[in-house]
């Protein structure tokens, strides 16, 4: 394993804005969504909104939980692959 | 210093690609048999896809001094017809002779379909008995975590060694186990899915360079042949050696790649 070489400062300094920009994107997306006058939440906003509450679970490996929360956590494989593509989200989320 | 991209596909990037990754330290690359972005009808049309990958890239890439090789394959999202599949497999044998052919692959799940599976078993068995390294492609986004688990589960109940099959497009939650099962893994460097440069760095931080590879994936969908470069400068921004930054993207895929007896850089 190797040590991370940078400080928490250098971090926060080097990568503050490009996520900061990232938070107004996500904000914006919402925002748009809501504009568009839906009422019913599509599967896939659903889980990105539980991908944003574990973000501030204060816990260590937030990538690899929100991937999981993002994951189809069955077993066997499916009887018929009727799609090629994947939605980001198990429809179940 | 140089690097080598083991995973692109150049048959959907232009000349003007090929330039750059030589002007930025490529001197190899690997071209996994992949889709297309549309499904072929015939297995003819992979015949010629396989004499493309065998004969034509490696002279278009010559031009700029980087040596091509490839793994041929019928790739999982054209494996749902398994009558369709089987054909192609057939007429793989003919080619793995080819000087520059290093194996079977991308080989893998797509949705974790049944036929998916079965076609998977196949390919497998016949990296086994001709004696192939096995390169493998692990599902899209929520089927990636189910998918691995797929993968490794068939992979186990074959002959082969685990130190001969790669298993790409790793990410944090599927990483560890990969590694902890005597795999390789490759970390694919996009930008909207798979992993980021800065997440590959991240993931270098957590698991170390062992048995552990980056590449671009560059293909025909939004993609950055540029990215393995990208990712060494993230690493070396953060202060990382150039001794670690060799291992990661010259080094290790030097060590894989040569298993097959074929890989030259020269």
């Amino acid at each position: 394993m190797q040590d991370n070489q940078m400080t928490s400062e250098e971090i926060v300094d080097r990568y503050f804005l490009e996520h900061r920009a990232k938070v107004l994107d996500i904000a914006a997306f919402l925002d748009r969504i809501d504009r568009s006058g839906s009422k019913e939440k599509d599967f896939r906003i659903i889980a990105l909104l539980k991908c944003i509450d574990e973000l501030q679970s204060g816990d260590e490996n937030r990538t690899k939980r929100i991937l999981e929360l993002l994951s189809d956590h069955s077993i066997e494989p499916i009887d018929v692959a009727s799609t090629k593509g994947a939605s980001g989200a198990p429809p179940t989320s | 210093m140089s690097y080598i991209d083991p995973h692109i596909h150049m048959v959907s990037r232009t000349t003007d690609d090929y330039q750059r990754m030589a002007q930025a330290g490529c001197v190899a690359i690997t071209e996994p048999a992949f889709w297309a972005g549309f499904d072929r009808s015939s297995s003819q049309g992979f015949f010629d896809y396989f004499r493309q990958l065998t004969d034509t890239e490696p002279k278009r890439a010559a031009t700029y001094g980087i040596k091509h090789h490839c793994w041929l394959c019928i790739n999982p999202k054209e494996a749902e017809d398994v009558g369709f599949a089987r054909e192609v497999i057939s007429i793989i044998p003919e080619f793995l002779d080819c000087p520059t052919v290093l194996g079977i692959g991308e080989i893998g799940l797509n949705k974790n379909s049944k036929n998916e599976l079965i076609i998977l078993e196949e390919q497998l068995a016949l990296a086994e008995s001709a004696n192939q390294l096995v390169l493998v492609h692990t599902p899209h986004l929520e089927d990636k975590l189910k998918g691995t688990n797929l993968i490794m589960d068939a992979i186990d109940n074959t002959s082969l060694d685990p130190t001969r099959v790669l298993i790409d497009h790793v990410e944090e939650h599927t990483i560890k186990s990969v590694l902890d099962r005597g795999f390789w893994a490759g970390m694919t460097l996009y930008p909207d899915s798979k992993c980021t440069p800065q997440r590959a760095a991240d993931c270098i931080e957590m698991y170390g360079t062992d048995r552990l590879w980056i590449n671009s994936a560059g293909d025909w969908g939004p993609s950055d042949p540029l990215a393995v470069p990208k990712c060494r400068l993230e690493l070396a921004s953060r202060g990382h050696s150039e001794e670690l930054i060799n291992t990661i993207s010259f080094g290790n895929p030097l060590d894989f790649l040569s298993k097959s007896g074929k890989f030259s850089i020269s």
